[in-house]
């Protein structure tokens, strides 16, 4: 079997985050590079959105799983923390899936950053409307803030924008 | 992960990187005490949340200290089998947590240091520090913003969360003098240009501390306040004992025992 970079990402592609299964590893911008190294071997470089994200070993054991079911038996991978992980290197396919699970996909800050002042204005994912507010910049995982909509009422989760 | 390792200073280097670690995990330790405890339910989760960013930049640390060792030992050796005398953690991590306003004061001075340091130790000669610390600098910007604006609410809030918070900072002031002081091995970095002469951010963390602090209607205690130090040499106070007691007693009653 010849595999090349596209097969690779391709296969990537079907491998989901844990905590946010509707996102692949792709998606999150959490694979940095692939390089085929030899007829049966790759190299996949990765990288942890949060320093302390419990999911960065699952995420790396599910990448093996995925590549040794496709066949692909010398596996490598590598950890990189610089360039540090942003939002920005998530994929627009990767906000839409977000915003469709109910979560509410990263915004560019439009505001001063100070204390008691939130950059981002959020829109709530289920009804649209800008009219929100923080609850918290910690939710139920580091990527994640907590929000309220002050129209639909309903609080929601915003996956904060990491720059 | 693919990492250079220094050629020089290595000794120094990696006295350095478990002082770093062991701060984090001290204080990751301190937070997560709160984990089911928090004032609501809210600030729980934050607290926790603060403590997994502190833990995971332990993990980096320990690790690249494991490297720099070269002993065979693993990050979890470095955490669960070093005794009191072998932590170099600032004295100021291991307090116990006391109450919320406690809690916060601590973590607010704490964070305004590590901002300062997070951001020159980017410049760092060694470059998996650097890379170590770009990544934690970003993190720190959220546990600031987080612990600022709460010595401001309860700063300026009721009389009593006022009270508690002022003797907090009263209390805790005396640990502060450490994040300026060097060590031996830190001067040596320092003269390398390995690491940042952080003994110079001592002003600017008192003008980032008095901005916030006067938001707040708190007062800064006195500058010729007498300060502990001992931490970074292994010199504690007798709550780390207890502290590493309950943190290591699972690896001490079943070595290598994993998940």
């Amino acid at each position: 079997m010849v595999i090349t970079n596209e097969h690779i990402w391709a296969l990537l592609e079907q491998v989901p985050d844990p905590e946010v299964p509707v996102l692949s590893v792709v998606d999150l911008g959490v694979v940095r590079d692939v390089a085929v190294t030899g007829p049966d071997a790759v190299t996949i470089t990765i990288t942890p959105t949060y320093s302390g994200c419990p999911a960065m070993d699952m995420i790396s054991m599910n990448i093996r799983m995925a590549l040794l079911e496709a066949g692909i038996k010398d596996i490598r991978i590598e950890s990189r923390l610089s360039p540090a992980w942003t939002t920005d290197w998530m994929s627009d396919e990767g906000k839409r899936k977000l915003k469709e699970y109910g979560i509410a996909p990263p915004v560019n800050p439009s505001g001063p950053d100070g204390l008691f002042q939130s950059r981002e204005q959020v829109p709530c994912p289920h009804c649209n409307s800008t009219h929100t507010e923080l609850i918290s910049q910690f939710g139920s995982t580091s990527c994640k803030a907590l929000y309220r909509c002050l129209d639909c009422k309903e609080p929601f989760d915003y996956f904060k924008c990491h720059r | 992960m693919n990492i250079t390792l220094p050629s020089k200073n290595r000794t120094a280097m990696c006295d350095y990187v478990l002082q770093m670690a062991d701060s984090n995990l001290i204080l990751a330790q301190r937070l997560c005490e709160w984990c089911g405890h928090g004032p609501i339910l809210e600030q729980d989760i934050a607290l926790s949340n603060i403590g997994l960013d502190l833990l995971g930049a332990t993990r980096s640390l320990y690790q690249y200290a494991a490297q720099l060792q070269n002993e065979n030992k693993t990050e979890d050796d470095l955490a669960f089998l070093r005794g009191e005398r072998d932590f170099r953690n600032f004295l100021i991590c291991e307090l116990p947590k006391g109450d919320f306003g406690f809690t916060v004061v601590r973590q607010f001075l704490f964070e305004a240091y590590q901002l300062l340091l997070l951001e020159a130790l980017q410049q760092s000669s060694d470059t998996h520090l650097a890379a170590i610390a770009e990544k934690s600098h970003k993190e720190a910007l959220y546990h600031y913003k987080w612990s600022a604006e709460w010595v401001i609410r309860l700063g300026d809030g009721t009389e009593e969360s006022k009270r508690r918070v002022q003797e907090s900072i009263d209390d805790i002031w005396t640990y502060t003098g450490e994040f300026f002081i060097a060590t031996e091995w830190e001067q040596e970095l320092i003269a390398a240009g390995a690491i940042p002469d952080f003994r110079t951010f001592a002003n600017a963390w008192k003008e980032k501390v008095a901005e916030v602090f006067n938001e707040a209607t708190l007062t800064m205690p006195p500058a010729d306040v007498f300060m502990q130090k001992g931490g970074k040499n292994g010199v504690h106070t007798e709550h780390l004992g207890f502290l590493l007691a309950e943190m290591q007693y699972m690896q001490r009653q079943f070595p290598g025992e994993e998940w």
